[in-house]
Formats: structure tokens, C-alpha cells, sequence
């Protein structure tokens, strides 16, 4: 049961094969089987569940139209708030943390009839590509226990790919939803930004930040999609842009799409095995009459850079709060009311928060705002006219999702520049602020490769009717990890 | 452009955050070997270049001037480390 | 020597809206601790601002008042610092585009009209409080978030009269357009100056010092006139003056250094990604340019001009809206101007000033004013019994004609009756009338005083007057 997709789910749900309390159990029952090896949740919350999924039983009983997502467990990254629960973000800051309120997408969820099992591990605050940065926990891959599931959504992706849950939410500042989808073999989503509604998301980096779904197919995006989308009146970054019904661009013919493969892409660090499998994966799309042409994103080149100093500028100020005054860790001796600041944050941020706390801070500091921050921002328009000019010649993008695949535990915590590498091809449509979708493109010595769409703004449409065909045409999305 | 690690004790103090003497040198050789990775920014000629606030440019979020419920003082209260009658309770600051 | 003092002011101002400026938690002061706050304003994790539509239509009532420009696309930023009253630990505020910049205020200065410029108007949130005890701090978030505009000058005023005028018209200005209670006592509005001296002719601005915690005009004025004082002291003396910031001790009449900052101010101003940018156009501005009310200085010209009131009754009377709104119903109800506006400046201003009283918590309404000034022309009470009558309407809020009635103090004109009572003073009195008869004409006052004290003040003097000089003559 628990390889099933949600739709194949809610088909059997609505034929009254399984009653979502059923399928509640069998999801709890595999957390307490696997997690304590896989790491993937940092709270589960089982009874909670269990009363939600009673409820829509009792609706399906008394013959209510229910929605697609109603009664499906599902798990949050430890990062959104859920009214009454911990929201820890990892964090030894955040340990005891209990929200009071619903963030956008919790509320999204819960009136989409949703059954939220728990909260998902991930890298502290967000800020990492490999999960090892969790203050309570590593995640593990899947697919190999002794390898990283990717970051910062580590435990999201895992927690699909492993089927503890049949969905799951992430956030994506830089990768977070797409290099772990990849190096954990699921979809994986970063809407347009402003698609999503950030409110009630712990916030890294507010001008990249985006929440998106983790899903075992293409189908189960659109859906999982669908329920999230949509303006939000208490975000004031969220688009007030009209939501279609995302299921619509399933089944599409993709005969005379234009993918763009930018070289840039394909150049320095990418490993053989990966560039091998998206070359095969660029013939699948070819075979189905797209038009596959070379294009250059030169400017791409330097996302990466502007991205590590506007995500740390923002997040230096985002964590601020974080203080040891209201909420949160307080050092347990200070001698006043600034050393309970500098001893609770020093204390409850692990080393990875503090090292870009430091660079953001550094980057806005007098004297160094225009050197850093502002050039960031020219840049990022740059960036940003760049895609712009390419989709007038092309629909999608097409890319590796992550340089390499899942990489072994240990093997570059200790070198900040090698793991921030990792997140090259990601960054890019954050900077852009565009949507990407990472789809699974097939195994490397059984480990998943990703496979990287981005499309122009608002055009989650054109992606999912792209990756779609994709997988019409392979069977990757349907293997599953033997944990 | 390179830091010491007196810049890294005053941006330690700007972030509120306390350093050893050993994490000291080894967050200067971090900060100092990402500072000289983003340095290749500088090759790019951004004059007249507008600086990109967000993704894209949005405008007017605005709210009407009424009043929704504010929080129950428990709930406010409940998270915080030290508390009395009613008030956030912090040692004692000097304006 | 003789210097030139060079003065800057901040001012803060609440906004009155009913909502905190990115949240819709009330701004209604003096609630429990506590009690007015959510997610947004105690900046808990996930939280988002969004911003109050009206915060943005006061600031730019408030600047097109003081004959700003307004800004048609600014974007809000972030200044960064932590303080425990700030929940964030950063200020959403506007740093390189504030909302309304490049204005005006005139003041009447010995040397004829004035104007001070306004640098820029800028929309910010207030930040929570702190309440300090023995040992520890208590902080109480329900300000936190509370609407504030930031109004800057230029540094044109030369003189801290100048400053305190600046600030008179100022708060004139903004209580007319509504925007704000400015109201001192209560913190919604607030004053820190800069403030440095140069020898007369110089052209180079001296070292500037910040002087803060001035409660009321009064105080910003006398806490300039020391600091200016000390520093040419100083100056004399041959000592550097520090850039510092200073604080005013009321008590001690003098200001002291502030205990400094344990680093360097880095503010880390960045534009706030949370919110997007904020376009003003034509219309919006002209929308609310009509909703503008006739302010002080185009109502003093208006009273001098249609009511040919003193150019010192007009000022005064337009210094506070509310004044001016009760002096003009006076007006609209029939009074003559003149005769009101000296009741107003007169026994209104007295009265509210012994009682520490504003105009708004006058109990009787303007018609009595009005009625009661009628009384005294038609002659039914005396200049003298109408004050007293005035005394009790204050109290009572009671319609003087009805005052007058039940504790009977209808003049007497009756010539008989008058004519019976100087007789009878006249009579009791001989020595007095010797005098006035020897030509000493100051018995003649005492004599009125005698029989206007015989009547209790209700006798018409005109009549006393007449029949006394008849009386004497036949003596």
C-alpha cells in the first residue's frame, strides 16, 4: 500500500477499498518501522492524525464530494507552522517552539481534507544541501542508508520516497525541494515565487523562499499543487496571479515544444554518470516530437555567488528575532540582557546558521552594502533578463538537477564551498524566481539522478505537461527504494 | 577584500553572536575563503544595471484599516522563557 | 563671541489609525500588557507584514500639508539593531525613499515669516515597551507595531524659540488634518533634536549633538537653550565639542550624556523582502489633497481678513483646530468676533489653563457663549455678573439665560429704584462726597464701588453713572 500514488489512493478511497483511518495506521505503523533508520521525521503526531482521518471517513460514509487530497496522510517540513505543534526547524533554537498559529499552506491543507501525520526533518533553518546540519538527527537516504537524501527537505523527500507518507511539503530557497527530490528519486516542485503562500513559513531567505510538494509522480504534483496554490491576503509577496486546475495539463501532446539545454549547465563538475542519463532523457523528449536546441545562460554562472550573499544578507536579519526574549532557547546563565542574546544565539545555532549569519551580516554591513548586497541585486536582474530573453525562444529549460548523485554522509560537511556546489543548477530559477520541477530520470549504481524543468513565470502548466510525457514515455517514477 | 579576525569579533558583536578564540580563526577562513569565491561578482559590469528588489516587481499589498482579533495573552506567553504578571520578563536594560 | 545655534528636530508622530500599521491588532492605548498582539506584531517565526492602506493615506495627508513631495514608488526597508522592546529585532521602515520628502513649515518669527524645511516624512512601526524595575525589564508589546510617522527637518532653525515654534505649528498642522492625537503626555507625539553652534559668519556646521527625552515643548525648548549654552561654553573654553547623544534631565535642568551604545550604530538598512513596492499615483494623492481641511495658516489669514480679528487673536485662536472650530460656531451662531474671540482668549483660556483642561472637555456648547455675550448687550445682566455667570455654565454646562433667571441676577435699570440706593450711599457716605465736591474726582469711584456693592451687581453701571453725576450735582 504504501508504494501507491496519491491518486491511485484517492481512487480507492473514494470506492470505499480502504477508509483513511486504514491507511493512517499503515502510514504510522511504517514510521515506526523504518524511521529510526531513515531519520525522516522530527515529530509525528499520531493522534491528531488519526481524529482527522476519522473525520473523513465519516464524510465518505455519509456520501460527501470530498476533495483529491482528503484523507491522505501527508507530513510538513519542520519549518511551516502547524497551530498547537513544535515547529523546531531543526533548530536547538526552536526545540520547544510550539506554534499558535496555521501557516497558509497548513490551513490550505486541512480544508483540502488532509491527514498531517507529522512534522519532517530537515537541515537547521533550512540552511544546508544535505541534512546533516538537523540538530537532532541525520536523515538517510532510501536508496542507501549510508548516503545523504539531498537538503534541506531532506526528510520530506525521504518520508515519499520511503512511503511513510504519500506527500509531502518542502521549501526551496536554493534546491531544497529539487536536489533532494533527485538524489531521493521523487518529483519534486518549486513553484513561480509568490505562487505559494509563504505566511507561516519560517523564512530563510524571504525574496527566494518558495513551498512546494514532494510527490512519487507527475499526477500527484498537479494535484498536490492544485490545493496549495493561490493569493494569500497575509503575504504580501504571494501573486495575486488566477489558479487553474493544474490536472488539465496531464495527457498533452509535446509535439513542437522548445527545451533549451543551456552549455552552462553541462560544463565543470558535472559527474559522467549524471550528464549520461539526461542525455538519454533529452532523446526520450526529442522521440515525443519536442525540439531540443542548445541555448547559453552565461550569466547563470554567477548565481550561485549572488545567491550565498543574498540568502545570508536576508537571513541574518530573518533570524534576528531569535533571541532567547520571547520564544525559543535561552541560555541558562548570562549576567544581562545582551549576553542573553549573544549566549542563547551562540548556544541554541549550530555552526552552518552561524557561518552565514556571519557572511550576511558581513555583506550589509557599512561600508560593504554596495560591494555585496546591492551588486547581488544587479546581478540577479541581469540573471533574471537573461531567462527572460530565452524563453522567448524556448518553452522549458532543461537541466541536471544536481551535479552528482546522492553523495555519502560525512563526505563534505567539512567543506562549506564543495556542498554549496552541489546546489549550481538549482539556484538559478530562485534567483529568477521562476519554477522548476526535478523529476526522476532513472538510476546510477542504484542511486536516483534528477531531472531538471524550468519554465518561464507563472508556467507550471508548460513543466507538468513536459514532465508528464516524460514519464508516459519511462518507467523511472515507478521504482521504489527496498527500505 | 579579506577579513581579519577583528572583523570577524565586530561582526560577531553587530549578529549578537560569541565566538572561541579557535572557532574565531577558523569562521575567518571560512568567511574569507566564501568572500574570495563571490569575488568573481566583481567582474560583472552592472553600471546603470537597477538593482532586482524581489523576483519580479510587484506592487501594493495593502491591507483595510480593521481590527482582527488579537491573541490570547496565555497563548502570547506561552512560548517565553521567563514571564511575570502578564509581561515579558528580560534583566534589566539600560536605555 | 557671538555664535549662530544650528537646530534639527525628529519628530515622531502615532498615526490614529484603528489598526497597527502591518497588522490588524487595535492600536487603542492603555490596554493590559499584552493583550493587543499577534503572530505579526510579536514577529513570530513565519509571521508577515502586510500594510495598512490608511497608514499610507495619513502619511501623505500629513505631507502634502507640510507642502511635501510625495514619493510615487517607494519600497519599505528593514534598519537592524537588537533592543528587547523590538520583537524582530529589526524596524520595518523606509530608508532611501521615504514616502513624502522636500517640505515646508512657516513660522512668525521677530524677523517676519519663516520657513523651516522638512528633509522627508517616512512611515515606520513603534516598538513595544519597556517598564523598567529593581532588577529586571518587563516588556510589553501592545505599542509595538503601532503606526509612526517620522518627520525630519532641515537644519534651518537658529534658535530654540524657533525650534519650539516649529513644533507649535507642527502639531498644529497635524491635528488639523487628523492624522494624529498628538499628544505629548500620552507619547504620540515625539521630539529629539540636533542641535550644534558655529561662530556667527562661519559657514561650516560645528559638531552636532542629539539631545532626547524632552517630554513636552516647554522642556525641548529650555533643554536647547542649556545645550546651546554649554557647548559655546565649551566652544570658549576651548574644548571639542563630542558628537554624542544627550539626555534632557528635567529635574536637573540640564542634559547629560547618554550612556554610549556598547558599539558603533550599523544599522544594516536593506530593502524588506517581505513587501513588495508601493506606488502612489496622481489620483490617490489628488483624492486625498481634497480631503484636506482649511489648515492653520489659511484660517488665521481668514480671520483676520473676513472677521478683521488682530493678527494676535488669530494666531492664537488657530493654533488648535478645536479651538478654532468652537470659535467659528460661536461665530456661525451670531456672536460678533471680536467679543467672542476676547471671551475665548480671556476667560475660556484662563479657566482651561487653571484647570489643565483642553477645549474639547468643555461642558457648555457655543450657542451659551453666544447667548451669554447677547446677555450683557441687551443689558439683562452687567459685564460683572456675566463672568460669574460664565464661572457657573463652565461647571454646569447650563444655559446662562436660565443661570440668570433662577439665582435672579437680572440687572436693575429701574431709575427709581437706583435712584433710592445712591441716595441712601450718598447719604451714609458724606466724607466721600466732601471730597468729590473739593474736587477730588477719585471719590467718585469709590462711591460707584459702594452702590454697585449695594446692589449685589446687579445695578446697570450706565444708569448708576448717569443718576450718581445727577445725585452729586445737586449736593
Amino acid at each position: 500500500m504504501h508504494k501507491k500514488t496519491v491518486h491511485e489512493i484517492r481512487d480507492l478511497l473514494r470506492r470505499k477499498e480502504i477508509s483513511s483511518v486504514e491507511l493512517t495506521k499503515i502510514a504510522l505503523e511504517r514510521i515506526n518501522s523504518i524511521d529510526d533508520r531513515l531519520g525522516a521525521f522530527i515529530s509525528v503526531y499520531g493522534e491528531q492524525a488519526l481524529e482527522a482521518a476519522k473525520d473523513v471517513d465519516r464524510k465518505i460514509a455519509s456520501g460527501e464530494e470530498l476533495p483529491d487530497l482528503a484523507g491522505i496522510p501527508t507530513a510538513l517540513k519542520d519549518n511551516m507552522n502547524m497551530k498547537g505543534t513544535k515547529t523546531t526547524c531543526a533548530s536547538r533554537m526552536l526545540e520547544n517552539f510550539v506554534s499558535p498559529y496555521d501557516a497558509g499552506v497548513t490551513e490550505r491543507l486541512k480544508e483540502n481534507g488532509a491527514v498531517i501525520i507529522g512534522k519532517t526533518n530537515m537541515d537547521e533553518f533550512a540552511m544546508g544541501s544535505s541534512n546533516e546540519t538537523s540538530y537532532f538527527k541525520k536523515v538517510r537516504n532510501p536508496y542507501d542508508l549510508e548516503r545523504v537524501p539531498g537538503g534541506s527537505s531532506g526528510g520530506s523527500a525521504a518520508a515519499v520516497a520511503s512511503g511513510e507518507v504519500y506527500y509531502s511539503l518542502g521549501s526551496d530557497t536554493g534546491g531544497s525541494i529539487r536536489q533532494p527530490a533527485a538524489m531521493c528519486g521523487v518529483v519534486g516542485l518549486k513553484p513561480t515565487y509568490g505562487r505559494v503562500s509563504r505566511y507561516g513559513l519560517v523564512a530563510f531567505a524571504s525574496s527566494l523562499d518558495q513551498i512546494g510538494p514532494f510527490t512519487k509522480d507527475v499526477e500527484d504534483c498537479a494535484i498536490v499543487l492544485n490545493a496549495i496554490s493561490g493569493k494569500d491576503e497575509r503575504d504580501s509577496t504571494s501573486a495575486d496571479v488566477k489558479v487553474e486546475d493544474f490536472t488539465k495539463y496531464l495527457n498533452r501532446d509535446i509535439r513542437g515544444m522548445r527545451i533549451g539545454m543551456p552549455v552552462e549547465f553541462f560544463g565543470e563538475g558535472i559527474s559522467e554518470d549524471v550528464r549520461k542519463i539526461i542525455i538519454d532523457a533529452v532523446e526520450v523528449f526529442k522521440s515525443q516530437g519536442a525540439e531540443v536546441k542548445e541555448i547559453s545562460l552565461p550569466m547563470s554562472r554567477y548565481a550561485l555567488e549572488v545567491y550565498y550573499i543574498l540568502a545570508s544578507s536576508e537571513a541574518s536579519s530573518n533570524l534576528a528575532r531569535f533571541d532567547g526574549i520571547r520564544y525559543g532557547y535561552r541560555a541558562e546563565s548570562y549576567s544581562d540582557a545582551v549576553d542573553i542574546y549573544t549566549k542563547s544565539r551562540s548556544q541554541g545555532f549550530g555552526d552552518e546558521v552561524k557561518r552565514r549569519i556571519m557572511l550576511g551580516t558581513y555583506a550589509l554591513s557599512a561600508g560593504y552594502y554596495d560591494a555585496y548586497y546591492k551588486k547581488a541585486l544587479q546581478i540577479r536582474t541581469l540573471i533574471i533578463n537573461e531567462f527572460k530573453e530565452a524563453y522567448k525562444n524556448v518553452d522549458i529549460i532543461l537541466s541536471p538537477t544536481s551535479p552528482t548523485t546522492a553523495f555519502k554522509l560525512g563526505e563534505k560537511i567539512n567543506d562549506p564551498l564543495s556542498m554549496y556546489l552541489s546546489d549550481i543548477y538549482t539556484v538559478p530559477v530562485n534567483i529568477a524566481g521562476i519554477p522548476a520541477i526535478s523529476i526522476p530520470a532513472g538510476l546510477s549504481n542504484g542511486l536516483p539522478v534528477g531531472l531538471q524543468l524550468m519554465g518561464n513565470y507563472f508556467e507550471e502548466g508548460t513543466l507538468l505537461k513536459a514532465a508528464h510525457a516524460f514519464e508516459r514515455a519511462t518507467e523511472h517514477h515507478r521504482i521504489r527504494p527496498s527500505i | 577584500m579579506s577579513v581579519s579576525i577583528k572583523d570577524v569579533e565586530y561582526v560577531a558583536k553587530l549578529a549578537r553572536l560569541e565566538f572561541s578564540e579557535k572557532e574565531k580563526v577558523k569562521f575567518t577562513e571560512e568567511l574569507n575563503s566564501i568572500l574570495k569565491y563571490v569575488e568573481k561578482l566583481s567582474e560583472v559590469d552592472t553600471s546603470g544595471v537597477e538593482p532586482a528588489i524581489g523576483a519580479y516587481p510587484m506592487y501594493n499589498a495593502l491591507r483595510e484599516d480593521e481590527i482582527s482579533p488579537s491573541l490570547d495573552r496565555e497563548e502570547i506567553l506561552k512560548n517565553a522563557p521567563d514571564k511575570q504578571d502578564g509581561y515579558f520578563k528580560v534583566p534589566k536594560v539600560i536605555d | 563671541m557671538d555664535f549662530e545655534v544650528i537646530i534639527g528636530l525628529e519628530v515622531h508622530a502615532e498615526l490614529s489609525t484603528n489598526t497597527k500599521i502591518y497588522c490588524g491588532c487595535t492600536t487603542e492605548f492603555g490596554g493590559e500588557q499584552n493583550t493587543h498582539c499577534c503572530p505579526v506584531c510579536l514577529g513570530l517565526p513565519g509571521s508577515l507584514p502586510v500594510l495598512n492602506k490608511k497608514v499610507v493615506d495619513y502619511a501623505i495627508k500629513a505631507g502634502l500639508a507640510l507642502n511635501c513631495d510625495i514619493n510615487r514608488l517607494t519600497h519599505m526597508a528593514r534598519k537592524n539593531y537588537f533592543y528587547p522592546d523590538t520583537p524582530k529585532n529589526y524596524q520595518i521602515t523606509q530608508d532611501e525613499t521615504p514616502l513624502c520628502r522636500d517640505g515646508y513649515i512657516e513660522i512668525e518669527t521677530e524677523g517676519g515669516l519663516k520657513k523651516i524645511g522638512i528633509q522627508r516624512i517616512h512611515i515606520e512601526e513603534d516598538a513595544g515597551k519597556n517598564v523598567h524595575m529593581e532588577d529586571s525589564s518587563y516588556v510589553d508589546y501592545n505599542r509595538a507595531g503601532v503606526p509612526l510617522i517620522e518627520i525630519v527637518s532641515k537644519p534651518d532653525m537658529r534658535s530654540p524659540k524657533e525650534a519650539r515654534m516649529y513644533l507649535e505649528k507642527l502639531k498644529a498642522i497635524l491635528q488639523y488634518t487628523g492624522v494624529s492625537d498628538v499628544k505629548m503626555e500620552e507619547g504620540s507625539l515625539r521630539c529629539d533634536a540636533n542641535i550644534s553652534i558655529r561662530p556667527e559668519g562661519s559657514n561650516e556646521f560645528g559638531t552636532k549633538v542629539e539631545v532626547k527625552n524632552m517630554n513636552s515643548f516647554r522642556a525641548v525648548e529650555r533643554a536647547l537653550e542649556y545645550e546651546a549654552k554649554r557647548q559655546m561654553e565649551a566652544y570658549e573654553r576651548g574644548e571639542k565639542i563630542i558628537q554624542e547623544t544627550r539626555r534632557w534631565d528635567e529635574g536637573r535642568g540640564e542634559t547629560v550624556t547618554m550612556r554610549s551604545k556598547e558599539e558603533a550604530h550599523d544599522y544594516r538598512y536593506f530593502p524588506e523582502p517581505d513587501m513588495i513596492y508601493l506606488s502612489v499615483d496622481d489620483e490617490w494623492i489628488e483624492s486625498i489633497r481634497k480631503s484636506l481641511p482649511e489648515l492653520p495658516d489659511a484660517r488665521r489669514r481668514r480671520y483676520i481678513n473676513e472677521f478683521g480679528l488682530p493678527e494676535y487673536d488669530s494666531e492664537i485662536l488657530t493654533s488648535s483646530k478645536k479651538l478654532a472650530d468652537f470659535f467659528e460656531e460661536c461665530v456661525n451662531e451670531g456672536g460678533r468676533p471680536k467679543e467672542i474671540s476676547n471671551w475665548i482668549m480671556g476667560e475660556i483660556l484662563r479657566t482651561l489653563k487653571d484647570r489643565s483642561m483642553e477645549i474639547e472637555d468643555i461642558k457648555f456648547a457655543p450657542g451659551h457663549l453666544v447667548k451669554l455675550v447677547s446677555l450683557v448687550d441687551k443689558g439683562t445682566i452687567s459685564g460683572t455678573i456675566a463672568k460669574k455667570v460664565f464661572k457657573d455654565m463652565f461647571e454646569t454646562g447650563e444655559d446662562p439665560e436660565k443661570i440668570v433667571k433662577e439665582k435672579g441676577l437680572v440687572q436693575v435699570s429701574d431709575e427709581g429704584a437706583i435712584r433710592e440706593l445712591i441716595n441712601k450711599v450718598l447719604d451714609e457716605n458724606p466724607q466721600s462726597v466732601a471730597d468729590f465736591k473739593a474736587g477730588k474726582t477719585k471719590a467718585m469711584g469709590f462711591i460707584v464701588g459702594q452702590v454697585m456693592k449695594a446692589s449685589k451687581g446687579k445695578a446697570n453701571p450706565q444708569i448708576v453713572n448717569k443718576i450718581l453725576t445727577e445725585e452729586l450735582n445737586k449736593r
